[in-house]
């Protein structure tokens, strides 16, 4: 709908066919854009021809309230709360939609704008119910704060007895939206979300004049990874969230910056707490990679935090019982368990949400009690190069960097569900920038058009050997993008697949003409992920599957990757993590850790890029820091780690490398082109018959994926809706 | 002198006290949301005809490629002409379909125009325009109102229980000139008086077809001429060339 037919394709194909015409082609390049000079308040600013007048007020630093206007969604022009006066107009202009022009002399606090504004705030107030003291928005709505700060003092509304006042009928769709319609202002900033970030036709307007609501005129769930975002883009009390309501007041809670760990697109959040409880999630801005979005896992998952908590060590008794204990005999148990074993088979593995310093605590630990077995759940070829050149396992164009690429090859990878934001990037790219998706591996439903070029590993190697269309096409590409799914890379043909697709990317790199761009890109699934490989842990549990070893060490792995069989003999399993979950039911030793919001942690996300998150409240119960478990564990096994404080783990994580050094930022990778050179067996010769696809297959898939989010009622009650709309005809997927 | 000066403070202070004076807003007679009933369900059969069919892809070609969704508002017209004049909800779907656009735009246009019936009317959909010109106009609007709820025995926004009649209140319908008007399916009866409502009812459920167009409350006239007449343009039209110049 919002793509209308791209013109550059159709010019490219003319191209290739030889048609171009002359006359499209100009043979002088077009002048460079004059700035235009306008005034606000008398307040000289240059600003690009084609800016409107809000956007100039901003450059001169004058915020016009707005209701419709959303930097993000395209211009509506619909609720006129932004209306100026400008000299020589005869009446005040919507500033949102109009372009400025060459003197223009726009008054923002003159008494015409601001008689507009009253005048607009109280028609907005006519029909706006007055139930503020129950409306969740209570606070941080904007209707509320503009009606105080522009609208009139006095109010001319008479019918107290509530005969006139319009009252629309509220919408159910889903568990996470609650919607109180009579609220809503008509600023339709929630349909253009649906229909422009999150591509989900589903919200609109039915009727007209008073009549006129917003919804989805046939009763049926608003079906995005994306919905949450409605809740923040409503300016009134219309779209709250269904799990928060009635909870807290925004000026109750505290908001602490953090960083979600439910994918590893590392998004930027606000956890907003209140006596020691989380009470809501927010997403924090961060243009790199979330903007100003969060998916709705991240979001709501949070009620996961407060369930199947673990709260109190325990160790197995004789029975086979877990026996809640204390962190003496717990730690004794587990000193008793390590004396009994050769050293070299103490394992340690790291599961999804492990962050940093927890993953150097354990590294260092186990490498003092005299180990090397230390792995992650999540799986990763070892070929060639391995995991030696962070080239290798990174996302290497940044997430950013997928506005600039016009060419997008997704392998064996469903990025809407696998990092909703990532997809959020491309689809917008894809809407403005008409760029060409091509996706091998499942035909999902991504919400923008791509081609699809099946699941079998045949065409990979195809396009590798540059006999597929597609291969001309990422040769052609300005800025090609291969984004290769870690999803697909869990089995055990995975060699081939990661051959074959740096192959590729090889190939298009050496054709492009912007020898700084990256082609290759992994799109991790755990927010530990990059961090722990970026430490040296082997990737994939397959290693210890080879050497069985004695005792493991499970830190937040929940995946369920290693069995009771793997391991020999019957020393033990000792889990440290957050939630009762597959790892503590299989744990002979439990040591309560912290969950996400409960500590000051680092994380790396798929881009490699380090961020800190800060700790919201704090671990419950007995339950404590991680890195404090195992530097206290440390010492009762001998091997003292030599960090005392969170900042000697912090120059302890600079040691190992400098990424870890700078949060924040996207290290840019390098040495591309030694990890392309080095091969040591040339796999993409051979060829694999399984299909090279995703696991997360629909929206339903998306809820539950990791121990905080399989913990919360919210996911399961987003599970259950799903199941339910399947069944309802109007959720069907549509033709088109 | 107390009572006086309360007065004059009262009146002063009172014409300065603006107020806004509503009258109760006249809410439509439909939903603007869908409920799924037995006779309109997401199931209920609708195709459009073959002739239809190629009617609609007429239509659709004559807007350009990647624009077929401007294609909407007569392709529902057609599926509610096909349909005995109502728009069930899978006729949506099938436009939506056709056009390659979400459901719900089309949704949102359906429910934007009031001709787009999307509830069963009765054979004769009849709509009485109550417009202040028609109000006024001729006999007025209020007593040709009671002619049809005495002729039909129904109430506005009714469908008799034969299915036949459905009336509806509308604003203009832009026949100010030839008030009173009612239009009756696709025709526009005007210069209405009771005996030509009735008339026009009792053929209809006769099965004749009653003269479209302006009834005896003037005359019969043929359009919406002067009751006495042309008073302007009354000669024959001049040919071409009137008053140009000779010599071009």
């Amino acid at each position: 709908m919002l793509r209308l037919w791209p013109v550059r394709q159709l010019s490219r194909i003319q191209n290739a066919l030889g048609l171009t015409q002359t006359a499209f082609k100009s043979s002088q390049p077009a002048p460079a854009p004059d700035l235009v000079e306008v005034f606000i308040d008398d307040k000289q600013v240059f600003v690009e021809p084609g800016t409107t007048v809000l956007q100039a007020c901003a450059t001169a630093g004058v915020e016009i309230p707005r209701f419709c206007y959303h930097d993000r969604l395209s211009i509506a022009g619909n609720c006129r709360m932004c209306l100026v006066e400008v000299e020589k107009s005869a009446k005040p202009i919507a500033s949102c939609a109009m372009p400025v022009m060459k003197g223009m002399k726009v008054k923002t606090d003159s008494p015409l704008t601001r008689k507009a504004r009253e005048g607009v705030m109280e028609f907005l107030l006519v029909n706006h119910p007055l139930d503020c003291p129950i409306c969740d928005q209570g606070g941080e709505c904007d209707l509320q704060d503009q009606s105080m700060a522009f609208g009139s003092d006095r109010s001319r509304f008479t019918d107290n007895a509530f005969t006139g006042k319009r009252a629309v009928e509220d919408k159910n769709i889903g568990p996470l939206i609650k919607t109180i319609m009579t609220r809503c202002i008509h600023c339709t900033r929630c349909i253009r979300f649906a229909s422009e970030v999150a591509g989900v036709d589903d919200l609109g307007t039915s009727g007209r004049g008073t009549e006129m609501q917003v919804g989805t005129y046939v009763e049926k769930m608003f079906k995005s990874e994306l919905s949450g975002n409605v809740i923040d883009l409503c300016p009134v009390g219309a779209l709250t969230s269904k799990p928060y309501a009635f909870t807290t007041r925004p000026w109750e809670t505290r908001r602490i910056e953090s960083i979600d760990v439910m994918d590893a697109v590392g998004s930027n959040i606000v956890v907003s707490m209140r006596t020691n409880e989380v009470m809501r999630i927010l997403p924090r801005l961060n243009e790199d990679i979330n903007e100003e979005w969060i998916s709705d896992k991240t979001r709501f998952a949070y009620d996961g935090l407060k369930r199947q908590r673990l709260t109190t060590p325990f160790v197995r008794n004789s029975k086979g019982d877990l026996i809640p204990t204390d962190w003496e005999t717990a730690f004794f148990d587990i000193a008793d368990r390590v004396k009994n074993i050769v050293p070299s088979s103490i394992a340690g593995i790291a599961g999804c949400h492990t962050d940093l310093e927890t993953l150097v605590c354990l590294k260092d630990m186990v490498n003092r009690l005299g180990s090397e077995l230390l792995c992650t759940e999540e799986s990763f070829p070892m070929i060639n190069s391995g995991t030696d050149f962070r080239s290798n396992y990174v996302m290497n164009t940044t997430i950013a960097g997928i506005e600039e690429s016009d060419l997008v090859f997704l392998v064996g990878t469903n990025p809407r569900l696998e990092g909703s934001l990532v997809n959020a990037r491309i689809r917008k790219s894809w809407v403005h920038n008409e760029m060409c998706v091509f996706a091998l591996g499942a035909p999902v439903d991504l919400s923008y058009d791509y081609q699809y070029l099946g699941d079998s590993f045949s065409v990979l190697k195809d396009i590798a050997d540059g006999t597929h269309v597609l291969a001309k096409a990422l040769a052609e590409a300005e800025k090609p993008m291969i984004i290769l799914g870690s999803d697909a890379l869990q089995k055990s043909d995975s060699n081939l697949i990661l051959d074959t697709v740096r192959s590729i990317a090889k190939n298009a790199k050496k054709a492009s003409k912007h020898p700084d761009w990256k082609v290759f890109n992994v799109l991790h699934r755990n927010a530990s992920q990059v961090g722990a490989l970026d430490m040296g842990y082997q990737p994939g549990v397959d290693i210890l599957k080879c050497n069985k070893p004695n005792l493991v060490f499970l830190v937040g792995a929940d995946a369920g990757k290693l069995t009771e069989d793997d391991i020999l003999g019957n020393s033990g399993v000792i889990y440290i993590g957050s939630h009762g979950d597959a790892g503590a039911q299989m744990a002979d030793v439990v040591l309560p850790g912290a969950a996400y919001t409960e500590k000051d942690a680092m994380y790396v996300n798929t881009e490699g890029r380090a961020q800190i998150g800060r700790q919201a409240v704090s671990p419950p119960g007995m339950a404590r820091h991680d890195w404090k478990i195992i530097r206290a564990l440390s010492e009762i096994l001998g091997v003292t780690l030599p960090y005392d404080k969170l900042s000697d783990v912090r120059s302890r994580l600079a040691e190992i490398s400098p990424t870890f050094d700078r949060p924040g930022r996207a290290e840019e990778t390098g040495f591309e082109d030694i990890s392309d050179n080095v091969v040591i067996d040339k796999m993409a010769v051979k060829g694999t018959e399984a299909p090279v696809a995703p696991v997360l297959l629909k929206l339903r898939d998306f809820y539950m994926t990791d121990p905080i989010s399989r913990a919360s009622p919210t996911m399961a009650k987003c599970v259950q809706a799903y199941d339910e709309s399947e069944k309802n005809p109007y959720s069907r997927p549509e033709a088109s | 002198m107390l009572s006086s000066v309360c007065r004059a403070v009262v009146s002063k202070t009172s014409h300065q006290l603006r107020s806004i004076c509503r009258s109760a807003a006249v809410a439509s007679d439909k939903s603007f949301v869908h409920r799924d009933s037995p006779d309109n369900n997401p199931d209920t059969p609708f195709q459009f005809t073959p002739e239809n069919l190629k009617r609609c892809e007429t239509i659709i070609a004559n807007y350009p490629k990647g624009h077929e969704a401007a294609a909407c508002l007569p392709l529902l017209d057609l599926a509610q002409r096909q349909n005995d004049n109502w728009l069930p909800i899978s006729a949506m779907h099938k436009v939506a379909e056709m056009l390659k656009m979400p459901r719900m735009r089309v949704y949102e246009v359906a429910t934007f125009y009031t001709m787009f019936n999307r509830e069963p009317v009765g054979k004769y959909f009849i709509q009485i325009c109550t417009t202040t010109p028609c109000m006024l106009g001729g006999v007025g609007s209020d007593v040709i109102l009671d002619a049809i709820r005495e002729n039909i025995g129904i109430d506005v926004g009714h469908t008799t229980d034969d299915k036949m009649f459905t009336l509806a209140e509308v604003e203009c319908l832009g026949a100010c000139v030839n008030a009173p008007m009612v239009q009756i399916n696709d025709d526009y009866y005007e210069d209405l008086t009771v005996e030509d409502m009735h008339k026009i009812l009792n053929d209809l459920k006769k099965g004749v077809k009653p003269k479209a167009g302006p009834q005896s409350g003037q005359n019969h006239r043929f359009a919406s001429e002067p009751k006495t007449g042309l008073t302007a343009l009354s000669e024959p039209p001049t040919g071409p060339g009137f008053g140009v110049r000779a010599d071009l």
